[in-house]
């Protein structure tokens, strides 16, 4: 419990398979944002390749990819990027799965997961990491570079792509299917 | 009668969306620094000294604490000496609103339709509550609710005869299951009483109070107590990850009710305990 370690993306199943929940990690590489409307779009593709029997024409690759889970406030003069924080992730829960199974390896958001996405992260291997909501001007400071990759119809909806430096997170979700939230309340729930 | 023109409206709206997305009151620091001192759990230590650290920059930075600065909820006060001149009230403030959502480089997170879902653009409309008061001043106060703790809030329905266990039991039931997503440590507002839409309106309320400030009455104030200590008995912690500090208060407003009626609304409210006021 509670290591630390410096990763980077893309993430493969050997380093992943060294988190542990309430690892601490910092993140370093390419994200790419998404939230509920792009995840919408993102898995209407997919399923919409499979009936046609053809590529998915997708925005960005997922193998190996990290999708956080934000919509930023506008950026002033100057600066990259807005406040950053994550949203809640149990929104995105209906289509994570699908991406997991596509190769994603990895989420960032805030708040608990469902029974079926803890379950594909463990089958798919893959992990969800907790970024602290309302750190979002903490966040904004890590984020090098962002770009613009689909849906700039959304707006702070689309899907960007950021270049992010020490971006911290805690493993909450492990590919054992250890679960942060279900054993931290364990260990610190007192009976009265 | 006491004149308001509606631009010294505006202009309140104004500078109020942007102090209270980018600021904190001081019963809101104090009340963090006293849960870092106190958490038991070494990744809850973690979270709140990020949360600080956060606040601490954007203050310095005139920043928006959290990207959500949320659907703006405004509670009036207006005395009923007082006549709002040279124009509509609502478009004045919903004209304040734009301006500071504007000029603050805040987030847009208002749709037009619920389920069209188009955005407005310029976080309008304001939700505005007004309550008509003696005297001749004009009481504004902003309160940007982001969507995180408002989408974990509920009203429930209760029997009469389910009495303060019953409460006590649906509000802990409550916080346990849906408080992680909500940002803690949480500021917990409890409507007790009224009808069906006007408890709600309570437990947003209960919002307002400063952190630390009691329900005046000894038989509420206890209940508070109680409910506040056998909440962080549940664990949950910081953002819900395990720990002690899962919520800074509860605060609880009542209104009478019907004799086959005990509504009950609980209104979560993240760390980011943002509200500001004015009284012109």
């Amino acid at each position: 419990m509670n290591n630390l370690f410096r990763i980077e993306t893309p993430l493969d199943e050997e380093t992943i398979s060294k988190l542990k929940i309430g690892d601490k990690v910092l993140l370093n590489g390419i994200v790419y944002t998404a939230r509920d409307q792009a995840h919408k779009r993102l898995v209407d593709e997919l399923e919409k390749a499979g009936k046609e029997n053809r590529q998915p024409n997708l925005p960005f690759p997922l193998e190996g990819q990290v999708i956080y889970y934000v919509g930023p406030a506008p950026s002033r003069p100057g600066m990259v990027i807005g406040p950053a924080g994550p949203t809640t992730s149990g929104r995105m829960d209906t289509y994570t799965p699908i991406l997991l199974e596509k190769g994603l390896k990895g989420t960032i958001g805030k708040g608990r997961r469902g029974k079926d996405t803890i379950e594909a992260m463990k089958k798919y291997k893959a992990v969800y990491f907790v970024a602290v909501g309302g750190a979002a001007v903490l966040i904004s400071k890590r984020i090098k570079r962002i770009e613009t990759v689909a849906y700039e119809d959304l707006g702070p909806e689309a899907i960007y792509r950021l270049e992010v430096e020490d971006f911290p997170l805690i493993v909450a979700n492990d590919v054992y299917g250890n679960d942060l939230f279900d054993e931290g309340m364990k260990k610190y729930r007192k009976v009265t | 009668m006491r004149e308001i023109t509606s631009e010294e409206v505006t202009q309140a709206v104004e500078n109020l969306c942007i102090s209270s997305n980018c600021t904190l009151n001081e019963d809101v620091w104090k009340a963090l620094r006293e849960k870092l001192k106190n958490e038991e759990s070494l990744v809850g230590k973690e979270v709140l000294e990020e949360i600080l650290e956060n606040d601490r920059m954007a203050e310095e930075e005139k920043l928006p604490l959290c990207q959500d600065t949320g659907f703006t909820t405004i509670f009036v006060e207006m005395g009923q000496e007082v006549r709002v001149t040279e124009g509509d009230f609502y478009e004045a403030i919903n004209k304040g609103v734009g301006n500071g959502y504007r000029k603050g480089y805040l987030r847009k997170s208002v749709v037009k339709d619920p389920l069209r879902r188009k955005n407005t653009g310029d976080n309008t409309p304001a939700w505005v509550h007004i309550d008509i008061v003696p005297g001749n001043k004009l009481k504004i106060s902003v309160m940007p609710k982001g969507a995180g703790s408002e989408n974990m809030s509920t009203v429930k329905m209760l029997s009469p005869t389910e009495g303060v266990q019953g409460v006590k039991k649906f509000v802990l039931d409550w916080v346990k299951e849906r408080g992680a997503n909500a940002c803690p440590p949480l500021v917990v507002g409890v409507g007790i009483g009224g009808t069906f839409e006007g408890v709600a309106k309570l437990a947003k309320k209960a919002l307002l109070r400063p952190i630390g400030s009691k329900n005046p009455e000894p038989f509420y104030a206890e209940m508070e107590e109680e409910l506040l200590k056998e909440i962080n008995n549940l664990g949950l912690g910081p953002q819900g990850l395990g720990g002690s500090s899962t919520a800074l208060a509860v605060h609880i407003e009542t209104y009478p009710c019907h004799i086959a009626s005990l509504p009950l609304a609980i209104n979560l409210q993240c760390h980011a305990v943002r509200h500001a006021t004015i009284i012109l």
